[in-house]
Formats: structure tokens, sequence, C-alpha cells
């Protein structure tokens, strides 16, 4: 394994560079050359990548095709299917989704006296914040406030992110790394204890906190720990959601789940609901190869859609400028921004650079795009594949030998499985679908139109506009996880819930018909389909 | 837009001739005893696939961060039982091998702020450290390549600080635990002593317990409330203007 030899040539050139670029900065582009380079480049650009939605709240609006099929696709249930009067659980409030937002909604949901009971589709902490890699933003150094990253999170995000949203977000920054610390997440520190903070693209402020390249593992580790020390939260794994139920008068009462091993149905009554289910990346939108986890199908957005609730940006999607191409085996897998934060540099099949390595997401994506398409400058996989270097030897260079071994630890064992060493070696990268910039419609507390429903996370949008910026996923999931637990809890004191019903699913199926959409679809999707088509082909439905 | 000769170039791929190419060639599995036939270039979990198992268990994050996907095997000809990630471990010709998504163990329920990092928390909670035979078993089967038994030992000598970097990459896949002869559950005492240290031996951050207080003081109330009133064109003229701490 390793490197085949004609791409050696190519490394060979980059080897040979090296010495030659370090403390050389390519510059940065300004807002206009960005939005030209978007404009030109960027997926979310390509129009005949999309289509206009038929049916629901959002009916008019442009998505990409493989967003508006699973919208544009038969509810999973029908009212007929499920017995709503046999409750199995009748809580305060129920939270949907058991990764970074699900588990702090339900320790703030707890905390607030409510009775609470987490499901989700796979494991708990099964999600996209247990593979963040890079880290977390927030203001809390003293040449840094909430209102420069208030600046740059709009910036990012090209000055369309809901400004209610965006300063819950930066406010809440410190007090999250802070509620970390007590709960014993390992953040990167000096010895008297001030944490290591590092750029990241599109900040202005080195506020980066991070726990080695695993930051995101570790923070779920902790928060799933927690949930588990705290018996007062019941958790039910391997139980998706399905449906959600809706009452007589419009609020949102319960959900119809799913036990993903027995199919059998179970009905949650609650007087409060928290959508913490994620984005869209399995959807592999345009094609993309994703980072994303094995859940992450869109199934929350698609019961709240059911449900009547809008979303916004979901047109846009954020490609992470690097993922691996080669070797295939790790086709999509994330290689953290942290490198690039730590000084590599982007570099074309000359060894030249062709970019400001941190670049907000959206804009190095379409800078890397430009260098292949348009330049013609990109080295090829033997699978047909194509993409850029990433120097990863340059961070020793810059930091002192070690350095890559001590700060990108799981990087360095995920491509020595491969035989390739990051240490002396570049990485060969090409942008890949990270991460759902839209989402549900939410406010500042998380509530969405519909009465009893909250949504945190992925799958809530508004927060990071048309763009989000690294390190500030984990943060949302956080900083809007809390506020969901909190504000489901608030709302489930008083809430009276009525009579509950699917009748929503019955027109959601109405209005299916009347926009005349054939389809066979039916959604939400609970999982990927990866077995190939001529094994799907020949499977026979007997029941066993 | 490409032009049409780089479009050309993209639609055809170099011929290369390279040992590392991935080819056609197909080996043959077993799948808990049962035999496959796959493409040699799959992970274990891409061929299970590809053998037409629709994973609902033993699969999450396929990146090799969350453990759910711990695959025990073995090579033909071979005693030897080997180990890995069934989302980063590549099939071999005449490979056996089962997974083991989920394996019984008893979390100790603590409340971390209430706990002190004495020499005997640790034990105190998990008193089956002191079973640990250093039979290095864990350390030879986990996918991390992290020092298990090492990290167990520091634990039981009650240094939290070492337990806590030495752990520090653990998935929690649970393979160690299944390899165990005092029958322990090594990731949750990993996740103990990193918790502890963090919350209680390693410094606190100065600057952050100022910034928090700044905040619940409402020192930035008035001006986020300002910025947030600020047009697009005025917000971008800041933006333009904002000055970047060097790297
Ligand atoms: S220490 Fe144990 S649980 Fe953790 S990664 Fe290694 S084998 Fe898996
Ligand atoms: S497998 Fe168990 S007994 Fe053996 S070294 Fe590891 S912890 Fe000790
Ligand atoms: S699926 Fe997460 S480690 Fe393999």
């Amino acid at each position: 394994m390793g490197y085949p030899d004609y791409m050696r040539e190519s490394i060979e050139k980059v080897n040979a560079t090296r010495s030659k670029r370090l403390g050389v900065q390519y510059p940065r582009l300004t807002m206009e050359q960005g939005n030209e380079v978007l404009r030109d480049h960027h997926p979310d650009f390509k129009d005949e990548q999309k289509r206009n939605l038929r049916v629901g709240p959002n009916k008019g609006d442009p998505a990409n095709h493989e967003f508006v099929d699973v919208l544009e696709a038969h509810t999973a249930i029908q009212p007929g299917d499920v017995d709503l009067e046999q409750v199995d659980w009748d809580v305060d409030v129920l939270v949907i989704g058991g990764g970074g937002a699900g588990s702090t909604a339900a320790m703030m949901a707890t905390e607030a006296g409510a009775k609470t009971l987490l499901v989700t589709k796979l494991r708990l902490g099964d999600a996209n914040t247990m593979m963040a890699q890079g880290g977390i933003q927030a203001a809390s150094k003293p040449n840094d406030s909430p209102v420069i990253h208030y600046l740059d999170v709009m910036g990012g995000g090209h000055f369309t992110n809901k400004p209610e949203l965006v300063e819950a977000l930066v406010k809440d920054a410190p007090l999250v790394i802070k509620w970390h610390e007590e709960l014993g997440v390992m953040y990167d520190k000096d010895p008297d204890g001030t944490m290591i903070t590092i750029h990241g693209g599109g900040t202005s402020r080195k506020r980066m906190h991070s726990a080695k390249d695993y930051s995101g593992g570790e923070i779920m580790k902790t928060l799933r720990d927690e949930v588990r020390n705290r018996p007062e939260i019941e958790v039910v794994e391997f139980s998706s959601a399905v449906e959600l139920i809706m009452d007589d008068k419009g609020a949102c009462v319960g959900a119809v789940l799913m036990n993903m091993e027995t199919q059998e149905y179970k009905i949650v009554r609650s007087k409060a609901t928290v959508l913490a289910t994620g984005g869209f990346g399995r959807l592999h939108i345009q094609g993309f190869e994703t980072t994303n986890h094995y859940g992450a199908t869109a199934d929350g957005i698609v019961m709240a859609y059911h449900l009547g609730v809008k979303w916004v940006f979901m047109d846009s999607v954020q490609y992470h400028p690097t993922g691996a191409v080669f070797p295939e085996q790790i086709v999509g897998l994330l290689v953290t921004e942290k490198v690039r934060g730590l000084g590599a540099q982007v570099l074309n099949m000359d060894g030249e650079q062709f970019t400001y390595p941190l670049e907000p997401r959206d804009i190095e994506s379409s800078k890397i795009i430009r260098e292949v398409e348009k330049e013609g400058k990109g080295i090829c996989t033997p699978t047909g594949k194509w993409g850029v270097w990433l120097d990863s030897p340059l961070i020793d260079l810059i930091h002192g030998p070690g350095t890559i071994e001590r700060e990108l630890p799981a990087m360095v064992r995920q491509y020595r499985r491969f035989d390739i060493d990051i240490v002396k070696d570049p990485v060969l990268i090409y942008p890949t679908l990270h991460y759902q910039n839209g989402g549900l419609d939410i406010d500042a507390n998380t509530a969405t139109s519909v009465p009893g429903l909250f949504a945190a996370g992925e799958v809530a949008g508004g927060i990071h506009g048309t763009n989000r910026l690294m390190g500030n996923s984990l943060l949302d999931v956080n900083v809007f996880g809390r506020r969901a637990g909190r504000s489901a809890a608030a709302y489930s004191k008083d809430a009276e819930p009525g009579k509950p019903t699917l009748e929503h699913l019955t027109r959601y199926e109405e209005e299916l018909k009347k926009a005349k959409v054939e389809t066979d679809r039916h959604a939400p999707v609970l999982l990927p389909e990866y077995r190939p088509e001529h094994m799907r082909e020949h499977i026979l439905d007997i029941p066993l | 837009m490409a032009d049409d000769k780089v479009l050309q170039a993209i639609d055809e791929p170099p011929v290369i001739d390279s040992e590392i190419c991935v080819t056609d060639e197909m080996v043959e599995v077993y799948i808990m005893g049962k035999p496959y036939t796959v493409p040699a270039s799959l992970t274990i979990m891409k061929a299970m696939e590809y053998a037409g198992y629709k994973l609902v268990r033993g699969v999450g994050c396929r990146e090799g961060f969350c453990g759910a996907c711990g695959t025990v095997f073995r090579r033909r000809g071979d005693y030897k039982l080997y180990s890995g990630l069934a989302c980063q471990t590549l099939v071999e010709e005449g490979m056996y091998l089962t997974q083991i998504p989920s394996f019984p163990a008893e979390k100790a329920v603590y409340d971390i702020r209430e706990l002190e990092p004495t020499a005997n928390t640790i034990l105190s909670y998990y008193p089956e450290l002191a079973r640990c035979v250093s039979c290095n078993s864990c350390t030879k089967v986990c996918p991390q390549e992290i020092d298990v038994m090492d990290y167990v030992n520091e634990a039981l000598r009650g240094d939290i600080e070492r337990a806590a970097h030495t752990s520090f990459d653990c998935i929690m896949c649970g393979l160690c635990a299944v390899r165990c002869h005092a029958e322990m559950p090594q990731y949750l005492i990993g996740i103990l002593a990193r918790r502890l240290y963090a919350a209680h031996i390693a410094a606190r951050a100065q600057d952050l317990e100022s910034r928090v207080q700044q905040i619940l003081d409402g020192e930035f109330d008035k001006e986020l409330a300002d910025i947030k009133e600020l047009s697009v064109e005025e917000l971008k003229d800041l933006y333009r203007k904002r000055d970047i701490e060097p790297t």
C-alpha cells in the first residue's frame, strides 16, 4: 500500500518546494473575489442539481433533488397503522436524537424538573458530534469578545444568518466551555490552565478550543457518560421516531417510534418534544461522498415538515474542503481543518499554492474544485477521483518535530493503517459533503412554528446562514441543545395536550396527490442503502 | 466552467499500472461462518453490505471514531485471534469474522462534580481493577493501539493524570473488555480517569472564568444588541475592516 509511483512523482514536487513555501502565505481573497469563485464553482450554485418543491410549507422553494425526493415522498406510516391510545411512555419532554444536542437537551430538561425520555435511532452518542475533530469556538480570550465572534459568524454565513440565533450562539459559547470544563472534558490546555486556542477558517481571533483531533469525540463521550450518570433520564436506544403526533389544537404531543431491530412500534405521549436528529449527509446530495454519521438521513426534518414546520437555507450545503480521496477505503473521511489551522498548505499537482488555506469553507472548497475542474491541476486517483495535496509535513517544520503526532493522533493513525505517513508525505483531498447549513426555522429558544415542538443542532437552521464556520457546530449543538431542554421543560409545565391524531399525515398525502406527485418512495428514510443493486433485486419478502 | 479538454480528462482517468490500483479482485470471507465472495478492496463493513447485510448493529460513524464496529477474526492457517474496527479494516482472503457490536458492562454511577481525585477514587468505583493479572491481552486487542494495560495499572496506582492521557484515544469499542481475564470494563475506567483529571486536576482556565463572569454580568448585552441592529451593508463594512490576529 502507500502511494503508487505516478503519485509519488507529484509528491516529490511537493516535498521539493516545501522549504521554499515555509512562511510564504498565499493571499486571502477579497469578499468580491470570494463571491465570484463561489458563483462559478460552488455546488450550491448548480441550478440543474435542484428543483422547486411542490408540497408543504416550503412549496415553490428550490432544493437539491435528493432532499426534494424525501419531501415529495409518501409518509412512513398511515393513521390506520398504529393505535395512538395504547401509550407506552407518557412524559413531559421527549427528546428525539442521542447526539450532542439531544444529550444536552435531556440533561437540561431533567434539571428543570421535567420527566424526560431520550430516544435514539442507533446508540446514545451515535452522531456527527462524535466525529467532529477540529474544535469548538468560543470567545474566551481577553483579545476576543462575543461581539467579534458575532461578526465572524455573520461574515462566514454571508450575512444571511438570523441575528437572534447568532447572538445566542456567541453569548452562550464561553458558558458551554465552562460547563464542559466542570463536567470533565479534557480540553487542550497549558499547564497554568489557559486553553490552547488556534484559528479556524474565517476566524479573526484564535478561538478554536480542542481536545487533540478527537474534540467532538471527547465532548460526546463525556456527555454520554453524564447522561448515564443521571438515572432520571430514561434512554431508549435503537428506536427511531417515524412520525410525530399532533393534537386537535395543532400542537406536537409525542411520536410514533419503531424498534430498529424488531420493527415493533411504540407510542410516546409528551407535552413537549425536542427534535435533535441531525442533518442529511447520508442522502449524498449531488452524489458527493460524505463525512457524516450513518444515521444522518434527514428524518427529523421530514417528520417536522409533515407537521407543517418550515425550513430555511436547505438549498445550502457545506462541502468540507478536505475530505480524503485516497486511499479508496477512506474516501470521504474528514481531514480536520485543524491541519490547515496548524499551517498545512493546499497545493496542486505541481506543488504550488493556489489558495489561502483558511478561507471560509465554501470558498476553500470552491477554489479546490476550480483548481481541478478549470485549471486541470488536480491529481487523479487510481479509481478516477480527483484531488489536490494537503501538505501535512509542513506542520512539523513550522512548530517543531513531533507536533503532528501530538496534535493529530487520529489522523496519523487513520493513514498509517494504509501505510501513509502524514509526517513525511502530504495527503490527497477533495471537498466532501459535511454539513447541512440550513434546517428547521427556530427562534432563539429553539421553538418551531408548531407549539410543543423544539429543534436543536444540525436539524435546525438559520444560525449559520448559508455557510457555517468550523467549530461552530460543536458549539451549536451544545448551545441550542441546552436551550431546547430548558424551553421544552418550561413549555411542558402548563401544556395541556388535546386529543392525539395523525391527521396531518392524511393531509400531506392529499397534498401530494393534488400536486400530482407520483412516487413510490416513503420518508423519513431511516438508514441509507448501501447493499448492491444486484443483490436487492433478488430479495424475497417472505416472513420468516 | 471547465473547458472541454479538462472535462474529457476527468472522464478518462489515466490508466495506472500499479499494484495498489483498485482491481476487481474478489476474495472469500466468512461472515459469522458463512462464506461470501466480495471485492478485495473493501473494508469489512462495506464487504458485509456488499454481501447483502443491511446493518443496524455494528455500524455508526463509519470513520473510526465511535467504537460501534469492533470485530474479531482469524486468518486461514493461523491460530491467532485478530481484531479491528469493521469500518477501518480491509477484508482478506480466507478471513473468518464476527462483529461484537455490544458487550455487557456495568457503568458506575457518580456525580463528577462531587468526586475528589484521590488515589483510591477510581478503585472505589471499579474494585475489579485490582484483579488485573497484567496479561496484556487488552493492549494487544485495542484497535486504537492504546497501551490499555498501562492505563489500567496507572488507574490502579491512583495516577489519574497518566491514566487520562494514556486512555485519551479510547473510542469505547469494548474489545479490551471481551478479552480481559479480570473481567473489567477498561474503557469505563478510562473515561472516569479523564473526567476526574479534566474536572479536578487540570488547572482551570482563568480567562474563561472571567469571560463567563462578564457575560453573566451582561457586559456584552448592549454591544450585541447594537450589532444585531446593523444593516447588512454596515456589517459588511465592519467585517471588511476587522483586524485578524496573526497566525
Ligand atoms: S481501550 Fe478498549 S474500548 Fe478503548 S479503544 Fe481500545 S479496545 Fe476499544
Ligand atoms: S486484559 Fe485485563 S487482566 Fe489482562 S492486562 Fe488487560 S486489564 Fe489486566
Ligand atoms: S463505525 Fe464508528 S468506529 Fe467503525
